[in-house]
C-alpha cells in the first residue's frame, strides 16, 4: 500500500460495561469526595508537579474511574503530595488523599511489616 | 519452714510474669538500632544511670507529672504505685526482721500476717504493722478513686475516660480485688491471734472467731489467685507499662534517640503506654469533629496488638498536642511517622522529570517559599519588601520550577521518594554555595532542620525578621493595634519557636494571650498529615480553633504559617495576616516621605 503518511487511528473505544469500575468504587469509600470532582482543572494549574511535566490529576482521577490502569501507576509517582490541589478544589475534593489511595490501592502498597 | 499450699499460685504467677517479662526485654533491645546500642554500652556506667535512678523514683513512683497536670489524678496513681512499692519494701523488711535473716523465704512478706501468728508486743512488731496497716489504707484511698474514675471520670478532670480491651479488663479486676482480698484475709488472721494494727485489727474485732476460722484459708487462696491472674495478664495488659517505663527511662537517660525507623526504642515507648486517655481530652479531632477512635491512646494500642489498620493510622492531624499532653513523654506523632513508612523499592528515583535547574547565582542568602506560601502570594511579595528595605540581595529559589521539600512525602511514609526530592534540593542549594536558607512555610522549616543534612544556617523569616530588627537594617511604626498570635503547629510545638514572633509583633503592636498558645496552641485543621478526614471536617476544626483565638476580637490574627493563613482567611472577619505582611506593612521608610505618607494611610485602612 502506498504510504501516504497519514493512517487511519485506531478505534479508541472504552466499553463501560467491560470496564474495572470496582476500584473506583473502593475509593470512594474510603474517599467520599471523589465523586464531587467536576473536572475543572484547578487543581492541575497549581501543581508543582505540572509545571515540570505533563502530570495531570484530573487525567488520573479519570483514567482510574474509567479503569484504565495501564502506565497509571507510574504517573502518579510523578506526584510530590504538596497538597496545593486540595486547597484550591472549588468542589473540596480530597485531591491529595485520592492520590494516595489510588497509589496504595494500584502498587499494591503495604505498611513496613513491623514485628512486635 | 513457713509454707502452706495457698502460696502456689503466687510463687507461680511472679516466676511466669519474670520469665516473659525477661523474654520481651531481651527481644526489644536486640531490636534497638546502632546508634541506641552504642549510647547504651557507652552510658551504661556513668552518672546518668543514678539520674535515671532518680527519675524513676520521681516518674514512676510519685509521678510528679500527672501530679503536676491534676493533682487528683496524681495522688491516685501515686498511692496506687508508691503505696505498693512501700508495702512490699516495708514487708519485706519486716518479714527480714521477724526470721532474723534477709534471705528468708520470698513469699513470706506477701502473705506475713499468715505464718507470723505470734501476738506483737514489742514496740518494734508495732510499729511495722501500724506502718503496713497505713500503707495498705493509703493504697486502698487510691483504688477508690480509681473506681470513682471508672464509674464518673469528670470527678477527676476527665472528659473521656479510655475504652479497655479484654486483657486489660482482666488485670484491672485482678488489681481492683488485690487489695480488698488482702484487708480481709488479714483481717481475719487479726480477728483469730490479735496480730493486727489499728485498720486489719479494728475489722478483725467485727468477725466472730468461728466466722474467722472459716473463711481465712479461703481469703488467703483468693488473695493468692487474684495475684496470679493479675501477674499473668500483666505483660498482655495495659499494666505492662509498669516495667517498660523504667526501661525507657533508662534509655533515654542513657542517650537513646527515637530515628526514622521503627526500632527496639519504639517497643519501649508503645508498651510504655499507660493508655490513661490524657491524650484523648487534648486531640481536636476528638473536641472538635467527635472522632473517638483513632487517638494516640487507640493508636498504640492497635499497634501493640497488631491491629493497626489504614484509617486509624492516617487519621491523625500531627499536631502533636498529644505529645505534648503525655505524662509518660512518649514521641507519640513520630511513632505515628515511623509506622506509616510503606515498603518501597530501593534506589528508585521518581523526580528525573524535574529539570535540572544549572544555577549560576551565586549567593549568600537563599529565600525558600515553599508550595503552600506559593498560594498565598502575599507574604512572597511582603518578604521581597523587606529584603529590598533591609538592601539584602538573595536568590529566589522556588520562584518558578520549584520543587517540594519532601515533608509531606514524609508523613505519608514514602521514605524513598521523600529523600529523592531531598536530594534534588539538596544539589541545589550547596551549589549556590549560600550560608543561610529562609523559609516562609513552617513544614519546609522542620524538613530542612531535621531530614535535610545542611551545613548553613536555616531560618525562619519570623526568626530572620527579628535579626534585621535587632541589626537596626529595618525600622517598624509602632501601633495601636491589637494581635493575636496564632502558633502554628510545627513552628511552635515541632521545633520550638516561640519567643521571635511574638517579640517581632510587639513592636508593631499590642499581643493578647489566648486561652490556647504555645505548647498548647491548636492545630488550624488545614494540616497534610491527615488523608482521612474531609474538608467538612477540617472546617469543623477550624471554626472551633478561630472560635477559641478570636475571643477577644482582635484587629489582626497573626500567623507565620501559610497554611494556617489560608485556613483561617475566609471565616474570620476581621485581619488574618502573616507575620511578613505585617511587617512589611509596618516598615519605616527613611528619607521617602511620600511613600511614608502612603504607608500610613495603608495602616489607617487596616485599623478600620
Amino acid at each position: 500500500m502506498k504510504n501516504w503518511g497519514f493512517k487511519i487511528s485506531q478505534a479508541r473505544i472504552i466499553d463501560l460495561d467491560k470496564a474495572n469500575t470496582k476500584m473506583f468504587e473502593d475509593l470512594c469509600l474510603k474517599v467520599p469526595s471523589a465523586k464531587r470532582c467536576i473536572m475543572c482543572g484547578g487543581c492541575s494549574a497549581t501543581c508543582t508537579a505540572s509545571n515540570h511535566t505533563n502530570f495531570n490529576f484530573r487525567n488520573c482521577n479519570l483514567m482510574f474511574r474509567r479503569g484504565q490502569f495501564e502506565g497509571l501507576a507510574e504517573e502518579l509517582d510523578k506526584c510530590m503530595l504538596c497538597g496545593k490541589c486540595k486547597l484550591v478544589c472549588p468542589r473540596g475534593v480530597n485531591t491529595r488523599a485520592i492520590i494516595y489511595n489510588m497509589r496504595i490501592i494500584l502498587n499494591k502498597m503495604n505498611y513496613k511489616n513491623i514485628e512486635l | 519452714m513457713n509454707y502452706n499450699n495457698f502460696i502456689i499460685p503466687f510463687c507461680l504467677g511472679a516466676s511466669l510474669l519474670l520469665i516473659i517479662i525477661i523474654y520481651k526485654f531481651a527481644k526489644w533491645l536486640s531490636k534497638l538500632d546502632k546508634k541506641q546500642k552504642y549510647f547504651v554500652k557507652r552510658n551504661f556506667f556513668s552518672k546518668k544511670s543514678i539520674a535515671a535512678i532518680n527519675e524513676v523514683f520521681r516518674e514512676a513512683l510519685i509521678h510528679r507529672n500527672i501530679y503536676r497536670k491534676n493533682p487528683l489524678l496524681g495522688y491516685m496513681h501515686m498511692s496506687l504505685a508508691f503505696g505498693w512499692f512501700l508495702l512490699i519494701v516495708v514487708g519485706k523488711i519486716e518479714a527480714s526482721f521477724y526470721a532474723g535473716s534477709f534471705f528468708e523465704e520470698p513469699w513470706l512478706a506477701i502473705f506475713f500476717k499468715f505464718f507470723a501468728r505470734e501476738q506483737a508486743n514489742f514496740w518494734v512488731a508495732n510499729f511495722f504493722s501500724f506502718t503496713m496497716d497505713l500503707l495498705l489504707l493509703i493504697v486502698l484511698s487510691g483504688l477508690a478513686l480509681a473506681i470513682i474514675k471508672r464509674l464518673k471520670s469528670k470527678i477527676l478532670g476527665i472528659k473521656k475516660a479510655t475504652k479497655h480491651v479484654i486483657y486489660d479488663k482482666i488485670a484491672l479486676t485482678a488489681l481492683w480485688l488485690i487489695f480488698p482480698l488482702r484487708l480481709l484475709a488479714e483481717s481475719s488472721t487479726a480477728a483469730l491471734v490479735q496480730n493486727g494494727s489499728f485498720l486489719t485489727g479494728g475489722i478483725g474485732e467485727l468477725f466472730s472467731l468461728q466466722f474467722a476460722q472459716n473463711v481465712e484459708l479461703p481469703l488467703y487462696w483468693a488473695y493468692s489467685s487474684v495475684l496470679f491472674v493479675f501477674f499473668v495478664s500483666l505483660p498482655f495488659s495495659r499494666y505492662m507499662h509498669i516495667p517498660s517505663e523504667v526501661v525507657l527511662i533508662f534509655l533515654r537517660k542513657w542517650g537513646a534517640k527515637a530515628g526514622e525507623q521503627y526500632s527496639g526504642l519504639s517497643d519501649f515507648e508503645i508498651n510504655s503506654c499507660s493508655r490513661c486517655g490524657i491524650c484523648i481530652d487534648a486531640c481536636q479531632l476528638s473536641f472538635s469533629a467527635n472522632i473517638n477512635n483513632v487517638q494516640s491512646v487507640y493508636f498504640i494500642r492497635d499497634t501493640r496488638y497488631k491491629k493497626l489498620n489504614d484509617n486509624i493510622a492516617n487519621n491523625c492531624l500531627m499536631c502533636g498536642r498529644c505529645t505534648e499532653a503525655c505524662p509518660v513523654g512518649l514521641e507519640l506523632t513520630l511513632i505515628r511517622q515511623q509506622l506509616r513508612t510503606k515498603t518501597e523499592i530501593a534506589g528508585k528515583h521518581y523526580y528525573d522529570y524535574c529539570e535540572n535547574k544549572n544555577n549560576k547565582n551565586k549567593t549568600d542568602i537563599i529565600y525558600f517559599a515553599g508550595c503552600m506560601t506559593q498560594l498565598t502570594p502575599n507574604i512572597i511579595i511582603a518578604m521581597k519588601n523587606i529584603f529590598s528595605a533591609a538592601k539584602v540581595k538573595y536568590w529566589f529559589m522556588d520562584e518558578d520550577k520549584g520543587i517540594c521539600c519532601g515533608r509531606p512525602m514524609r508523613q505519608q511514609g514514602f521514605v524513598q521518594q521523600s529523600k529523592d526530592l531531598i536530594s534534588k534540593n539538596t544539589k541545589l542549594i550547596s551549589k549556590s554555595g549560600a550560608k543561610l536558607l529562609i523559609c516562609s512555610c513552617p513544614i519546609c522549616y522542620k524538613s530542612f532542620k531535621e531530614e535535610y543534612s545542611l551545613d548553613i544556617e536555616i531560618m525562619h523569616h519570623s526568626e530572620y525578621i527579628k535579626m534585621l530588627i535587632d541589626e537596626n537594617k529595618i525600622k517598624l511604626n509602632k501601633s495601636e493595634l491589637n494581635i493575636v498570635f496564632h502558633d502554628p503547629c510545627e513552628l511552635g510545638r515541632g521545633l520550638n519557636i516561640y519567643k521571635p514572633p511574638r517579640q517581632v509583633l510587639s513592636k508593631i503592636g499590642k499581643i493578647i494571650d489566648t486561652e490556647f498558645s504555645e505548647k498548647d496552641s491548636l492545630c488550624c485543621g488545614g494540616s497534610l498529615a491527615n488523608t482521612v478526614i474531609e474538608l467538612e471536617t477540617q472546617l469543623e476544626i477550624r471554626n472551633k480553633a478561630l472560635e477559641i483565638l478570636t475571643k477577644s476580637k482582635p484587629d489582626i490574627l497573626a500567623t507565620a504559617c501559610p497554611l494556617c493563613k489560608k485556613s483561617f482567611t475566609h471565616a474570620y472577619k476581621g485581619k488574618v495576616m502573616d507575620i511578613a505582611e505585617i511587617v512589611s506593612k509596618f516598615l519605616y521608610l527613611q528619607n521617602n516621605s511620600k511613600k511614608q505618607e502612603i504607608k500610613e494611610k495603608e495602616i489607617f485602612s487596616i485599623l478600620k
